[in-house]
């Protein structure tokens, strides 16, 4: 159970919505961060550096976010490994099959109006909500 | 380079956005998406506050020039099976591509497990012929 944090979301939101307009206005990139890191697998196809940048940077974000004094700790992890392993199969394959995760069509996508991201974010929310209940009220004890 | 130092410090901003706002806590997700629970509707301002942004930064570039406006509104059963599909995963988990790959910097066991499932998952696609991006 996590409260309401409005400031912290809209401060956090609009850094992203920052990050996403710097990679897209000074280098004309969408900041789709299921494409950025699938690119990685295909190295034969050059210009891998600045994908690496990127991920780097999401990892360093955070470890400055941890040195300016962010709760670090407050992170909660249930899934087992079984779930984490399963889970994370599904939002790798997913994210190419569709094409992009919640960075690629939910930010950038449905930001130009795209009717294919909206589509692909009404899905992927009401999928991973349907997900949720079930595992929560249907099946577990509730949380 | 310069595109190597634009796309560090974007990484850098976006990382930070994530940890600010708490996405890289999957107990956060988890309890925006469960609408019958005690609900914490934290990452539709984080959604909404970044589609603002970007809005404008879409304004300013003007003309979408390497992709046509078709591509983008033509639903087919990959992006549909896909959303789907990852849906699921982020739903059993909390965590999407993003705040997975973030959470590294906590050098915990777990965020490392879901990653590696994650790129697993992706080379598992790239086996079959695809349709590229």
């Amino acid at each position: 159970m996590t409260e309401f944090t409005p400031w912290s979301a809209l401060a956090g939101g609009t850094l992203i919505g920052l990050a996403s307009a710097v990679l897209l206005l000074a280098s004309g990139r969408t900041a789709g961060i299921s494409g950025i890191t699938a690119g990685l697998l295909r190295p034969w196809h050059g210009e891998g550096i600045w994908r690496w940048m990127f991920i780097a940077g999401l990892i360093l974000g955070t470890v400055l976010y941890g040195l300016f004094g962010g709760n670090l700790a407050a992170i909660q992890i249930d899934a087992n490994t079984a779930t984490l392993t399963g889970g994370g199969l599904l939002v790798g394959i997913g994210t190419r099959l569709g094409g992009g995760c919640t960075s690629g069509h939910g930010v950038c996508g449905i930001s130009r109006l795209s009717v294919r991201s909206i589509t692909a974010t009404l899905i992927f929310m009401t999928t991973a909500a349907a997900v949720v209940f079930v595992t929560r009220h249907v099946l577990g004890g509730g949380a | 380079m310069k595109s190597n130092v634009i796309a560090l410090l974007s990484g850098t901003l976006f990382g930070l956005g994530l940890a600010i706002s708490h996405m890289i806590n999957p107990a956060k997700v988890l309890a925006f998406l469960d609408v019958a629970g005690h609900w914490d509707p934290s990452l539709a301002l984080v959604m909404g506050s970044a589609l603002a942004v970007m809005a404008l930064a879409w304004h300013w570039k003007r003309r979408d020039s390497d992709i046509r406006r078709d591509d983008l509104n033509r639903i087919d059963a990959p992006l549909v099976i896909g959303a789907a599909l990852f849906g699921t995963g982020w739903g059993l988990v909390g965590y999407c591509p993003g705040p997975a790959i973030s959470a590294l910097a906590i050098l915990s066991l777990k965020p490392l497990i879901f990653v590696a499932a994650m790129i697993a998952g992706m080379a598992i696609f790239q086996v079959f012929p695809s349709r590229g991006e």
